[in-house]
């Protein structure tokens, strides 16, 4: 996997895609980290811009995107972009803080996006300011195989305690109840999120990843205590530390867990092995404290105007028609995600029409990611904890006694 | 000093020939040495200080540098991710030193003539030959739970497989394992070329007043190889303390930090995604350049022992 992307990594930054330049087009640098389907998608989109805009040539530079992570800190600084991807919430905060990001509220206030992409306005704000566009977003939550259930005879569960029994009858039947890979980490932290959201609710969640409550604090441990009737009698996939995401995709398609906790990019991979619309099937997190307003979990992806842009005009033309309601709804059919805009379509896919039934209907809020969310460095000491506690359930008071000392650290 | 004597050079004023003629003797060598003094002040020293001083400030990389002062090494000694890397490096220093002895088997057991042994050696050597990189992707399938050659092994001798990479109690010594493969096979090749210069007559001696085996080895073989043990402890003591690629193939450090070492604990804290604490990182990196710094004087000295024959 990870060779593998290294390889992508020095072919990919390469080969730079130029569109058509016309005579007199003016050029507009714009670094991206695209896998290949939505790379296709992004450059039908980015054709019929410069065919509305023929004085505009948008250059698109795709980045293998592991690499993109650590290089954009560079191009940032050296030789900056007009267009950069990057993502919503806390995660822009360093590039934000550090002016390498430019306010684009005008764009957002000349094109009301306000109004078609409130859904997402809160997280693109730092100072009552908005630092980029968001062009798409995904709902997390439980996949599960549908020919597990039938195997064992239960119900797709509605509460956490139905959720538990279940487990209790797929391990008998030798299935692994919730599986999942932390060898990357993340995979580990959308646990986290969900049970914490389940047990405390959005605003306690928001609050817990800002740094206004300590990690010792009662409700945290009610939610570790929750997450460890998971845990401990071993419902979990065990060596999940040894995996990557994909690895425990296998096992859920092999029938040999029951559940899975992810994004729904992740419907590729499963439906690459072999499943179908009849045995994949999605659900919404089951409720663990009853009467709470549900808070989902559902990462946006964004695009910014780096502060070092020499063209900054035609950048923030295309931002607005990246926003616009039709682009949205034909680069989310082919990126296979949720369109920000909502005035924009959503496609048919059972999966895609789910994520986008339970989203608009989560009376919560909507959270980004604990890697977006938190801090960079409490994103990471956060989910080498939640691992460390999906090993060793019996550790969780030295791992939030480490957190809260971070927290001291970080959140100053 | 280097700058007034090109000037030297190209001066055609009488008072200045007489200058360099005085004084070529003493200039030619800097002149020579120069390109390479340049180079290695901006390659090697401009590096090291500048990371000294930045390990006293906060920095993100992007944003304002905030002198700290000694907050860094502070929180430092006081970091439990810190002293499991710093143990992880000494548990690495000590088992990576085995592949001194065992290379020096393995080229005992090739040295000799018989048909086709070039192939056997190129095949012993062959592990050195392959990236890093890929030498963890393999020894990580071998441990790889479910599937893997080792774990199925473990499995069907004792009947519950073990993970090796997910557990923090093996973690690093399977990345050892994986480091050990490469390195023996390069003190093999450094102990077989070691072989080739012994010389025959003194084992005859040897031979005729009755040394065999062990004795003969210990007393008679070795000290003859001792250049060559001499390069490969210094190889190995330097692998061992950059060892940084196998645990970022094979484990990223996990799992939970348990398999870190201080080269890949300051990548992480400054450069890696999450990672924007360069005055920490560099902090660290002071720290592993200290201990680097105790083996590599430690060789100096040997070495210019050595040179004025003490």
């Amino acid at each position: 996997m990870k060779l593998l992307k290294t390889a992508l990594l020095g072919s990919a930054a390469a080969a730079i895609m130029a569109s058509t330049a016309l005579a007199q087009a003016r050029e507009v640098k714009y670094y991206a980290d695209f896998d290949p389907a939505p790379l296709a998608a992004f450059e039908a989109v980015i054709a019929d811009f410069e065919a509305a805009n023929p004085d505009i040539d948008i250059v698109l530079q795709n980045f293998d995107h592991e690499g993109y992570k650590t290089s954009i800190r560079n191009f940032l600084s050296a030789d900056s972009p007009d267009l950069a991807n990057w993502y919503a919430g806390n995660r822009m905060a360093p590039f934000v803080n550090a002016g390498q990001f430019q306010d684009v509220s005008d764009v957002w206030t000349d094109n009301n996006l306000g109004e078609t992409l409130a859904s997402a306005k809160g997280s693109m704000t730092i100072d009552g300011k908005q630092w980029g566009v968001p062009y798409t977003y995904y709902q997390w939550g439980i996949y599960y195989n549908k020919d597990a259930y039938k195997q064992v005879g239960v119900e797709v569960p509605t509460t956490w305690a139905e959720f538990i029994d279940n487990c209790a009858k797929f391990k008998e039947a030798g299935i692994d109840c919730v599986t999942t890979g932390t060898k990357a980490l993340w995979p580990g932290a959308g646990i986290f999120d969900y049970m914490n959201l389940r047990t405390n609710g959005y605003d306690f969640h928001m609050e817990l990843t800002a740094g206004k409550v300590a990690w010792t604090d009662e409700r945290v441990k009610n939610t570790f205590a929750e997450w460890a009737k998971l845990v401990e009698p071993g419902y979990l996939t065990a060596n999940h530390a040894a995996l990557d995401w994909q690895d425990a995709a296998a096992l859920l398609v092999q029938g040999k867990a029951a559940n899975y906790v992810m994004g729904n990019f992740a419907v590729a991979v499963f439906k690459d092995g072999g499943m179908t619309n009849d045995t994949l099937g999605f659900m919404v997190f089951p409720e663990i404290t009853a009467g709470i307003p549900r808070g989902e979990e559902a990462p946006t992806d964004t695009i910014h105007i780096p502060a070092g842009a020499k063209n900054v005009e035609d950048a923030k033309t295309f931002l607005a028609y990246i926003a616009t309601a039709d682009v949205q709804t034909k680069l989310n059919e082919a990126l296979g995600q949720l369109p920000v805009n909502n005035q924009s379509k959503v496609g048919d896919d059972p999966f895609l029409q789910a994520g986008f039934e339970m989203l608009s209907t989560a009376d919560g809020g909507i959270a980004q990611f604990f890697d977006r969310d938190a801090p960079a460095e409490m994103a990471k000491i956060g989910m080498e904890g939640f691992q460390e506690f999906m090993v060793k359930p019996g550790n969780v008071d030295q791992i939030l006694d480490r957190l809260e000392k971070a927290r001291q650290r970080i959140y100053k | 000093m280097t700058g007034s004597a090109t000037t030297a050079i190209a001066g055609t004023g009488r008072g200045r020939t007489t200058f360099w003629k005085k004084n070529q003797r003493a200039l030619a060598p800097w002149i020579f040495l120069a390109p390479g003094v340049a180079m290695f002040s901006l390659y090697v020293i401009y590096p090291i200080i500048a990371s000294m001083w930045l390990s006293f400030y906060d920095w993100d990389g992007l944003g304002e540098k905030v002198w700290l002062g000694t907050q860094n090494y502070i929180e430092l000694f006081d970091d439990e991710a810190f002293y499991t890397s710093l143990k992880n490096n000494i548990i690495w220093l000590a088992l990576y030193m085995l592949a001194v002895p065992a290379g020096l088997f393995i080229a005992l057991f090739l040295n000799q003539t018989v048909t086709g042994i070039r192939i056997y050696k190129s095949l012993f050597f062959f592990p050195f030959v392959i990236s890093q990189v890929v030498v963890g992707l393999i020894f990580s399938w071998f441990y790889a739970p479910n599937f893997g050659l080792f774990y199925n092994l473990i499995e069907w001798i004792t009947g519950t497989g073990v993970a090796v990479l997910a557990d923090d109690r093996y973690v690093t010594y399977g990345i050892i394992a994986a480091g050990l493969w490469p390195q023996i096979a390069y003190c093999m090749i450094l102990y077989l070329t070691g072989l080739n210069n012994v010389s025959p007559d003194q084992i005859e001696a040897a031979r005729l007043d009755g040394a065999r085996g062990w004795r003969m080895l210990w007393h008679v073989i070795l000290p003859q190889l001792r250049p060559a043990t001499f390069i490969a402890v210094v190889v190995t003591v330097i692998g061992a303390l950059r060892s940084f690629d196998l645990v970022s193939i094979m484990t990223d450090g996990g799992p939970y930090g348990s398999s870190r070492v201080l080269s890949f604990y300051m990548f992480e804290q400054a450069l890696s995604e999450y990672g924007f604490r360069m005055g920490y990182g560099a902090a660290i990196a002071v720290i592993l350049f200290a201990i680097m710094m105790v083996f590599i004087s430690g060789f100096i000295w040997k070495m210019i022992r050595d040179e004025r024959g003490m």
